[in-house]
């Protein structure tokens, strides 16, 4: 694997998949610092107050690991994929123009006054910079996401003198129906993601029997969330995008899913391998008739298997392809299970009674990020050979004059710079869980502490 | 249209660089102005809450040229493929220093980020000069449409110079003294007793060095790109961009006499948006020189997208960019005045 055009999707799958790893964090915690913070306005508790500041603390440096791993990726349209912006750049310049001017300013506006705020401005106003956080960086994900739909399903274009792209219909881009299922999707996995962090900390705080009401609310609230956020992924999200693919895009489906024959009574495979070569899935564990009835609602009707599509529209890596999404669905249905016990045990207020589920909890905590990076793996290995579906290849959208040496030499040193960097990340949030919520141990940001002379004119 | 959204990327960017300057100037004087814990602090106290803001000029703008310009963002990262790189690493770890700092009370850990945060800043005032040389001079651009810069080659200006010559080093340096000033003017705006009079004095250095430099910057411009100064003098924008720049001046020059931070830092920010503002309007229409031959450069007509995409984007845009300028004074206003730390660093340490 020599070629140019591996390092450059290696080069942006890397860092974009690295970069994920925060926002997906952050905006779903916007959600529950938010929820924290309104409950903490409106029966003037302490704990949820408390509560809050805490997560705004990892927030803080999960969110200034988002921004700066961010910044690379609106480069890198440019630097490693100059044929593909010149081509799209018309379309899908727009959407990320817009994420800069509508959602970034507001985040970044509202992050200061947020973090640092609290004692200056009075709780009301930081309930509302809770609350523009928490839109900006959804709205950012909507962008990004309404971006990423354009490549998946292109509507809205139209093709120039040139053979480029240019922009035909606004609304018809922006509110592409991908783009809303994609999302709804997406977020609802944020949600998931960060309620399992908040209820594995909760758990492992009530395991080391620290801050037990502490314990006993990260426990709450991310059970609960988790739960209704696992259940929503499946269904309508989950349902919808899949039933979008099978009409947009049968062949990633196909490829997803292992079916390498067009059949009624389609089957689920659960479990197996694809041997491409051969065409058929090894030690299959399958659900007879299944697939069919998911997509269509029937089990008599027909998926449409790989058979009937040219071999050169097959995702070019269809092993990972079908290994991503399986680890995806299997731990979605994992998450429900395990957030569904919880639940009852919560319900039952046994949960903290419970070690082995406590410990299990404390355990989850990494395999949503697996989760959504398998899920992000499948949208985008279920893309190719194309990189804007139907209309431009992805081999045709690298740097033509970018050579192999300064794509690898460039990812190392992202590869080195990304690791440091997750090393300090693990270090700051292990040593702020370590302490729990309570009195900081370090004033967190100086313009935190301080007071304006000229605030008394 | 396409004049439109030259002016609006060519305004977002020198708008970034005022903006986030005053962040790198703070940056490259960290050490020099501030001596112990408290004054590092004040400093970082005064940019905390606004250089995130201030850097999403830079994602903004670039998201402006990208949709706009599709042509000139294909080509021009693609050809400054590891300048853009080196930048995009500076720009993470000091971003770091900013945001990671106090976390941890330990003086190792502070000197580290300190250290960082003001050589990050410093390498990047002057990369971001070097940029701006390097768009004035040109880039090889041929008929292919695409260029590739080394880093180094002939140290003279000519068609085979790379990323750094003498030329571009030259506009690195002015940028970094003038960026120094604004940023010292910015402490000495924000900080009171030593901190502020060391950074005034700062300020009054690094603007008389910059002054004095830049005769020679405007000379060396007109050697490396001498249609520009023949186009200029026809274009009455350019005229009353110069009018402004010599209004900034004098009120930086007024501001840094007279002691008059507040005053300074306003001309300071004009003098740097208006010599921006003039190399724009003085370079329209053309996004990309070629040093080959003007027939290669890359105007903004052939690297814009549709004009119905420029005009659906300017409707939006006519509601985002006052929003965005409406954020930036809110926040300047609710953290106005002078910085103060409450606790001068009296640390609780771990429990």
């Amino acid at each position: 694997m020599s070629d140019a055009l591996f390092w450059h999707r290696l080069h942006f799958g890397f860092t974009v998949t690295y970069h994920y790893l925060f926002p997906q964090l952050t905006m779903g915690l916007a959600l529950l610092i938010l929820l924290l913070k309104w409950r903490a306005f409106r029966t003037g508790s302490t704990l949820h107050n408390e509560a809050a500041r805490f997560w705004a603390r990892i927030f803080g440096v999960a969110f200034a690991m988002g921004v700066v791993t961010g910044i690379p990726l609106e480069f890198q349209f440019g630097t490693n994929w100059s044929r593909f912006s010149l081509f799209a750049g018309g379309v899908i310049g727009q959407t990320l123009a817009m994420e800069g001017m509508f959602a970034f300013f507001l985040e970044s506006t509202f992050l200061g006054l947020f973090l640092y705020g609290e004692k200056r401005f009075g709780p009301r106003a930081h309930l509302a910079s809770a609350a523009a956080l928490w839109a900006g960086s959804w709205l950012s994900g909507y962008f990004i996401i309404a971006t990423n739909a354009f490549m998946q399903y292109p509507v809205g274009h139209s093709i120039g003198p040139e053979g480029r792209l240019q922009l035909a219909d606004f609304w018809a881009f922006v509110l592409n129906p991908w783009a809303i299922w994609q999302y709804l999707h997406n977020m609802t996995a944020s949600v998931v993601t960060a309620s399992f962090v908040v209820a594995g900390v909760g758990a492992f705080w009530s395991l080391s029997g620290r801050n037990p009401e502490h314990a006993r609310l990260a426990l709450r609230t991310g059970v609960i969330a988790g739960l209704i956020a696992s259940c929503l992924m499946v269904f309508p999200t989950g349902d919808r995008h899949g039933k979008l693919l099978a009409e947009k895009q049968p062949a990633t489906l196909a490829a997803m899913e292992g079916l390498f024959e067009s059949k009624p009574d389609a089957e689920l495979a659960i479990i197996g391998q694809p041997d491409v070569k051969r065409r058929r899935l090894q030690n299959p564990v399958v659900v007879p008739g299944m697939l069919s009835f998911l997509v269509y609602g029937s089990f008599g009707s027909t998926v449409t298997g790989l058979d009937r599509i040219s071999e050169d529209q097959w995702p070019d890596n269809i092993e990972l392809l079908y290994y991503a999404y399986h680890v995806m669905a299997g731990l979605g249905t994992l998450f429900i299970a395990l957030m569904a016990l919880a639940a009852v045990q919560l319900r039952r207020g046994r949960l903290e009674k419970s070690p082995p589920l406590l410990w299990a909890l404390m355990l989850a905590m990494p395999f949503p990020y697996i989760a959504t990076t398998a899920g992000w793996m499948t949208a985008e290995l279920g893309r190719q050979p194309w990189l804007v579906y139907g209309l431009m290849r992805t081999a045709d959208g690298s740097s033509p004059q970018v050579t192999t040496g300064n794509t690898l030499f460039t990812l190392l040193g992202f590869a080195g710079l990304y690791l440091v960097m997750g090393i300090l990340f693990l270090y700051l949030v292990g040593r702020e869980v370590a302490h729990g919520p309570g009195t900081p141990h370090a004033q967190a940001v100086p313009s935190g502490e301080t007071r304006l002379t000229g605030e008394a004119a | 249209m396409e004049a439109i959204w030259f002016a609006i990327v060519a305004g977002m960017l020198a708008t970034y660089v005022v903006l986030d300057g005053f962040d790198f100037g703070a940056g490259f004087l960290h050490l020099l102005v501030a001596r112990n814990e408290t004054e590092r602090r004040t400093v970082l106290a005064a940019i905390g809450p606004v250089w995130d803001g201030n850097e999403v000029w830079l994602l903004a703008g670039g998201g402006a040229l990208f949709m706009a310009f599709p042509g000139a963002y294909a080509a021009g990262f693609s050809g400054f493929y590891l300048p853009l790189m080196l930048l995009l690493w500076v720009l993470i770890l000091r971003g770091l220093s900013i945001e990671l700092r106090n976390h941890v009370d330990s003086p190792l850990w502070a000197t580290f980020w300190d250290a960082n945060f003001a050589l990050g800043s410093t390498l990047i005032a002057i990369v971001l000069g070097a940029a701006l040389g390097n768009v004035l001079r040109g880039v090889p651009l041929d008929a292919s449409g695409v260029f590739h810069v080394p880093f180094f080659d002939s140290f003279w200006p000519s068609a085979r110079s790379g990323v750094l010559d003498a030329y571009t080093v030259l506009v690195g340096v002015f940028t970094l003294l003038a960026l120094g000033g604004h940023g010292g003017l910015y402490l000495a705006m924000k900080t009171e007793q030593q901190v502020h009079d060391r950074s005034l004095r700062a300020a009054r250095i690094l603007w008389a060095c910059a002054g004095a430099l830049f005769p020679l910057v405007t000379w060396a411009t007109t050697r490396v790109a001498p249609e520009l100064l023949e186009t200029a003098v026809h274009r009455p924008l350019v005229w009353i961009l110069v009018v402004l720049l010599l209004a900034s001046v004098a009120a930086l020059v007024m501001g840094l006499v007279k002691g008059n931070s507040t005053l300074g830092f306003v001309g300071s920010a004009g003098t740097h948006f208006t010599l921006l503002g003039t190399a724009a309007a003085a370079r329209w229409p053309v996004l990309l020189r070629s040093n080959l031959s003007p027939s290669f450069s890359l105007d903004a007509f052939a690297a814009a997208t549709s004009n119905h995409g420029l005009r659906v984007a300017l409707t939006w845009a006519a509601i985002g960019l006052p929003l965005a300028c409406g954020y930036f004074i809110f926040l300047m206003r609710a953290f106005r005045g002078k910085v103060q730390l409450e606790a001068p660093s009296h640390p609780t340490g771990h429990a």
